[in-house]
């Protein structure tokens, strides 16, 4: 089987003793937790680095889910599995055990953290579409202290992230608010697949049952997770309607960039884009008239 | 010490039966495998042994410019690089393949798809030789590539084979069969001829365990010993002594456990070569394992058959024949693994279960720059396309005339006083009883309740389809007056010799790949000698310790071999009966058998068993006249005719309108294997080949670029289906025996991966009926399905 | 670099490269080749092993990643030489063919069934949707899990009805 290329291995004892290791090493360093998306690169040989520095003894630090009255704070290595497991969570966000339940495989998911995933920054990755649908910032922690980014910000590109050569995200963060339900749809080819294209979406109902805020986040029909303001200010202040889930499905298949591949055609992709952001608010809408 | 109570749990009842013989018994392989000590070929261990690594051409037609190797050999762990030009002049740079072509085993002049073999490196641990391939430059002049296998005849397309004196395009050969006049008339005054397109995608049966070898070569007493993933050991040592000009009688080919094969394992492979030489080159044993990525894009990948098909029938639906077109990509090397006579493996069959009054078949094939194979993957010698062309065309037909796709079958079976049948193109079916075959899987499938299902759903717009698919299958090859692989017959031996005890060792030439034959052939024999199974142990898989044959593909262990075992030991049965007539003292006419024993005529209590004729056998005391001693016996199977299985086949599908997400909610398999030795195992041979159905109907293709790039290099974009894809299958089954088999056993191994595509693709197009849809072609992603609901519906190359 | 971890009860130490990944370890160093590879992307499953009692993908974890942790294999599936209900299963049921998905296969069912003792058919697909068998079409490992669970069901129930025989 395919093996990477020498390296040497380092373990971080903390999150500063990895930004330590990080600046001495400058790129030539590379911070691995679960290591299910960047090993398989570097035996690949699509990625080298002359250094890992594995952060997985750092996970009493870094792995928690913590669910406050106004916002929810996860930590970056918190596992798949955790995520998945949070009844917390599940209970105020739903759409992380939606997307949990179709992210890779249940192996996978034992292991591939939350932080691993945003930092591949794969433009197919649920995970992130996840967190631009619930309004994530990132926390990205170096020498001087933490800056906190959207994920707008934090993703650059394809592959690129907002991260430095010397930096570590440790968190997220999101708000909670009244009134919210969430959800994910996903279409893959096979179970295990990386998305042909996948929607998340999260409504706000105001005490008359109008929508007082939404927001869609898409993945795999752009170079990075797409978020659709457009689709916010359209629902917003409207009664919940099929003609209106099909209004923010229509500026769903307008407003991404998808590409034809091995998964699927443009058009297919627009289609599902359309038809996937339906059904994310559909249900999002029915959990949060379930929660009242 | 292990001990374990002999509890069993409820519902598990029926996993308690210990026959004698034929019947449900737990696999005698299993306990090594449930504890992690099979012995896989990665699993070999030798002192000193080095390890290989091939560096792979990057583009898919390129002339070689320059190889060098500077860098890589100065690496500290290297001990040998190896290129093309190395191997001229040891004369092994090309090496024939198994269709009388010749394939480069590593470029010499040009590459010719990629993926391709350009150079080898041996080094003291895996992980240096990887590094090492990185050290060596090679300049490719890139040529252009022919990719669209349409467009491979076309005047001026880049000639492939300039390596064949006098080459000046891409043709490969040209095949026909049946009778194109008469078939022509029939399809002149027929009152309803459908045709259709269609193609059979490239897919690979991409084995769990990838293909490898640890070659030890001694040079004091020139004796190779080369363990292999080989599904065929005999018919490889007979290859590398014409190859490398060994002596065959100083090389042992051990094929430990295989980790499936599925066809993969049948051609020798460059790596296989490489493999020797380096041994030879460094005195030390080599191992060579490929990853996936090579597996994927350089090993015999299957079908890619690009088909036109054309059905003719009377107006209240009787087929009167069958035609078709067959452009056929072979890749860069003719590489296909069928006997030498059927360059288009058993295709012929494409008139199915039908009884034709024409029928006719017209196939080019040609080369293209991609990697070599066709036939492989459960495929039966390509019966899969022939069953896919006839069981979708049958259907095209359904939908013309507005039948229901069973009753169509049903009008045109072959019926069960016509067998033996010569179908109008020459194959003579041994026997076979299609109706009752059919009307089980309806009755398991509750036909006609799902058929009201569907059209409640259909009127809320809900899609539902129900595909059907009968096949006849072709296993067990074969005569050898007709059959030959590269000039060596089809038959196989078998050797088996009772020990003084009564137990007893059979050795054999086919070699499985997790069919269970330790227990199914330790099945046979304990059944025609009365002893239990567990008292029969099965030797196979190393050429100096079985005698010859050709190995284990096209369904062909219990058909050829199976024979063999049964036949061998009704010799060893009439020796014993010899001896049981010294033994007893009456004529041995006079005896009579009894399943383990023999007794005298009239007097059962006057009884020898075979355990006690096994040890008069061995003893010292006195044997009747002519009778040497010991109790053995070896044949040689040579088998009259193939055996033609068949079974009938219901999937149930629903498509999600909105995503084209196709969901394969049932599928039901009635087979007819004929006898069934063990059901347990048959059972799982269909479950393993309905699943690769469900792969090549959904999911899976080797498709490429068109520059020739491969994309489906890794397991992460050919898709593979896992347990989520598919149903709890539902089986069943009807036995017709086999007339010229020994226990009128037919072969199962292959029937579900020929049988089961069809089945899917005509659900979905049945469930896409409301959108006017008459055929979508494989793999049915969702993105494709949604292509069809939308009218536009496209080829997959 | 130094190695040190606990491998089916055993603490081991070894001088490895940092790059070293665990299931060559296992398979190479230690020799223990019940644990197999199929693929370089971890998508096959066949590499599966426990640490720390969960599921992993061998392959796709480097064997310093695994330093201070407990490793459990196929070859530490057995107790005292009993054979493990799920292993049993797997024979009972013809849950393998070819044997190479199998140990990787029997790590996740193990696992699975320590956390839910009576998983449905649907849990047990789920839980061996990363591992792909080609050989047994998957419902015979479904029926093996369903085996070993009833089996334990059984015994929970009912610990005398226990006697001793021999092995399978």
């Amino acid at each position: 089987m395919q093996v990477p290329a020498p390296f040497e291995y380092e373990r971080a004892t903390s999150v500063d003793h990895a930004i330590g290791l990080l600046e001495r090493l400058g790129s030539s360093a590379r911070l691995v937790a679960g290591g299910h998306s960047l090993l398989p690169m570097m035996k690949l040989r699509l990625a080298n680095f002359e250094y890992l520095i594995d952060i997985n003894d750092l996970h009493d630090e870094l792995g928690y889910v913590e669910v406050r009255h106004d916002e929810i704070r996860i930590g970056a290595l918190t596992r798949h599995r955790e995520l998945l497991e949070s009844d917390e969570l599940a209970e105020a966000f739903p759409i992380f055990r939606d997307a949990e339940k179709v992210i890779a495989d249940p192996v996978v998911r034992n292991w591939g953290t939350l932080g691993g995933s945003l930092c591949q920054a794969d433009p197919s990755e649920d995970l992130s579409a996840v967190c631009t649908t619930v309004g994530a910032r990132c926390v990205i922690r170096g020498r001087d202290g933490e800056r906190v980014v959207s994920m707008t910000e934090f993703h650059r590109g394809p592959y690129e992230t907002a991260v430095g050569d010397d930096e570590i995200l440790t968190e997220i963060r999101f708000p909670v608010r009244g009134g919210g339900g969430s959800a994910f749809e996903k279409v893959e080819r096979r179970a295990g697949d990386w998305a042909v294209v996948s929607a998340g979406a999260a409504v706000w109902l105001d005490a008359d049952g109008r929508i007082a805020d939404a927001r869609v986040g898409l993945a795999a029909v752009g170079p990075n997770t797409t978020g659709l303001p457009e689709i916010s200010a359209a629902l917003t202040g409207r009664d919940p309607s099929e003609e209106l889930y099909d209004e923010a499905g229509r500026l769903a298949a307008q407003g991404c960039r998808p590409d034809t591949d091995m998964r699927g055609s443009e058009e297919y992709k627009r289609h599902l884009a359309g038809e996937l952001t339906k059904r994310a608010l559909r249900r999002s809408v029915e959990r949060a008239r379930e929660r009242g | 010490m292990t001990t374990v109570d002999d509890h069993k749990p409820a519902g598990f009842e029926d996993n308690d039966q210990h026959p004698v013989g034929h019947g449900r018994m737990l696999r005698k392989e299993d306990p090594r495998f449930v504890r992690g000590r099979g012995n896989y070929v990665d699993d070999v261990q030798l002192p000193g042994m080095l390890h290989l690594a091939i560096l792979r051409a990057p583009v898919a037609h390129a002339r070689l410019v320059s190889i060098d190797t500077t860098a890589a050999e100065a690496h500290p762990k290297v001990k040998a690089v190896v290129t093309g030009a190395t191997l001229e002049g040891l004369k092994l740079a090309w090496m024939p393949t198994l269709s009388n072509d010749v394939q480069a085993v590593l470029v010499t002049d040009k590459v010719r798809f990629q993926g391709q073999e350009v150079a080898f490196v041996v080094a003291e641990d895996r992980y240096s030789a990887r590094d090492a391939l990185e050290l060596i430059e090679v300049e490719y002049d890139i040529l252009d590539p022919v990719v669209d296998v349409r467009r491979a005849l076309e005047e001026g397309a880049p000639v492939i084979r300039d390596d064949i004196e006098g080459k000046t395009d891409n043709h490969c050969f040209d095949w026909e069969t049946g009778d194109a006049a008469a078939t022509e008339a029939v399809f002149a005054t027929a009152d309803v001829v459908v045709e259709q397109d269609l193609v059979y995608p490239r897919v690979h049966p991409a084995p769990m365990e990838t293909c490898g070898a640890v070659a030890d070569f001694d040079p004091v007493e020139g004796r190779l010993t080369l363990w292999s993933t080989t599904q065929a050991p005999h018919a490889h040592r007979t290859l590398y002594a014409i190859v490398a000009g060994l002596p065959e009688h100083k090389i042992r080919v051990i094929s430990p456990d295989l980790g499936g094969g599925f066809g993969n394992k049948v051609p020798i492979y460059p790596g296989y070569v490489c493999a020797v030489v380096g041994s030879i080159v460094t005195g030390k044993p080599v191992k060579w394992m490929e990853d996936r990525s090579e597996n994927l894009v350089s090993t015999g990948f299957a079908r890619d058959y690009v088909m036109r098909g054309e059905i003719a029938a009377t107006r209240d639906g009787r087929i009167l024949g069958i035609r078709t077109h067959v452009l056929a990509d072979h890749g860069a090397f003719n590489g296909t693994a069928a006997p030498v006579k059927y360059p288009a493996g058993f295709f012929g069959v494409f008139t199915g279960s039908y009884d034709l009054e024409a029928a006719y078949c017209h196939m080019t094939a040609v080369y293209t720059n991609k990697a070599p194979g066709g036939v492989a993957y459960a495929c039966s010698f390509r019966i899969t396309e022939a069953v896919y062309l006839v069981e979708r065309i049958v259907d095209c037909l359904a939908a013309e005339l507005a039948m229901d796709p069973v009753e169509l079958r049903l009008k045109n079976f072959i019926k069960p006083e016509q067998f033996p049948y010569t179908t109008k193109t020459g194959w003579v079916y041994d026997s076979g009883n299609y109706e009752p075959t059919m009307r089980e899987a309806m009755r398991l499938a509750g036909y006609e309740q799902l058929r009201r299902e569907q059209a409640e759903k259909r009127a809320r717009g809900e899609l539902m389809g129900i595909g059907v698919s009968f096949f006849t299958e072709a296993v067990g090859a074969g005569p050898r007056k007709h059959m030959d692989i590269l000039g060596l017959g089809m038959a196989d031996s078998c050797e088996l010799r009772v020990h003084p005890t009564g137990k007893a060792v059979v050795r054999l030439s086919v070699q499985s790949q997790g069919q269970g034959h330790e227990t199914t052939f330790a099945q046979i024999v304990g059944e025609e000698l009365g002893i239990p199974p567990a008292d029969v142990d099965v030797v196979h898989g190393d050429t100096d310790n079985t005698p010859f044959g050709l190995g284990t593909y096209g369904s062909r262990s219990t058909p050829v071999s199976g024979a063999a075992a049964a036949l061998v030991a009704r010799k060893v049965r009439d020796k014993a009966r010899i001896v049981a007539s010294g033994m007893l003292e009456v004529s041995a006419d006079d005896l009579i058998w009894d399943k383990g024993s023999f007794h005298v005529a009239g007097d059962p209590s006057a009884a020898v068993t075979i355990q006690d004729i096994a040890m008069r056998a061995h003893g010292a005391g006195d044997l009747p006249e002519g009778y040497e001693g010991a109790l053995e016996a070896q044949i040689t199977y040579n088998p009259p005719n193939l055996t033609y299985p068949h079974g009938a086949y219901i999937c149930v599908v629903d498509v999600d309108p909105g995503t084209a997400q196709v969901k394969v909610r049932r599928f039901v398999a009635v087979d007819d294997c004929g006898t069934r030795i063990n059901p347990m195992i048959i059972e799982g041979q269909v479950h393993g080949g309905l699943t690769d159905g469900v792969g090549m109907a959904l999911m899976e293709i080797i498709a490429f670029d068109e520059d020739g790039n491969c994309l489906g290099g890794s397991l992460m974009d050919y898709l593979l289906p896992t347990a989520m894809e598919v149903p709890d299958w539902e089986t069943g089954f009807t036995v017709t025996p086999s007339p010229h088999h020994p226990i009128g056993a037919k072969g199962v191994g292959e029937s579900a991966t020929v049988g089961s595509p069809p089945a899917i693709v005509n659900a979905v197009v049945d469930a896409l009926a409301p959108f006017g849809v008459r055929h979508a072609d494989m793999p049915l992603t969702p993105s494709r399905v949604w292509d069809a609901m939308r009218g536009q519906a496209r080829p997959p190359i | 670099m130094q190695v040190s971890m606990t491998v089916n009860g055993e603490e081991v130490t070894r001088e490895i490269e940092g790059r070293l990944l665990l299931v060559h370890f296992l398979r190479d160093v230690l020799g223990l080749t019940g644990t197999h590879w199929g693929c370089d992307t971890s998508n096959c499953g066949t590499c599966v092993v426990w640490v720390d009692e969960k599921p992993v993908k061998s392959c796709t974890m480097l064997a310093a990643m695994a330093g201070g942790h407990e490793v459990r294999t196929v070859e530490g599936l057995a107790q005292n030489g009993e054979l493990d209900p799920v292993q049993r299963g797997f024979m009972e049921c013809h849950g393998l063919q070819c044997g190479f998905c199998t140990p990787g296969m029997m790590m996740t069912a193990r696992a699975l069934l320590n956390e839910n003792p009576d998983p449905s058919p649907d849990e047990i697909r789920e839980a061996i949707s990363g591992q792909i068998c080609r050989c047994t079409g998957y419902a015979t490992i479904v029926r093996s899990v369903r085996w070993a669970a009833a089996y334990e069901a059984d015994r929970a129930e009912a610990p005398a009805a226990t006697t001793t025989g021999g092995a399978p």
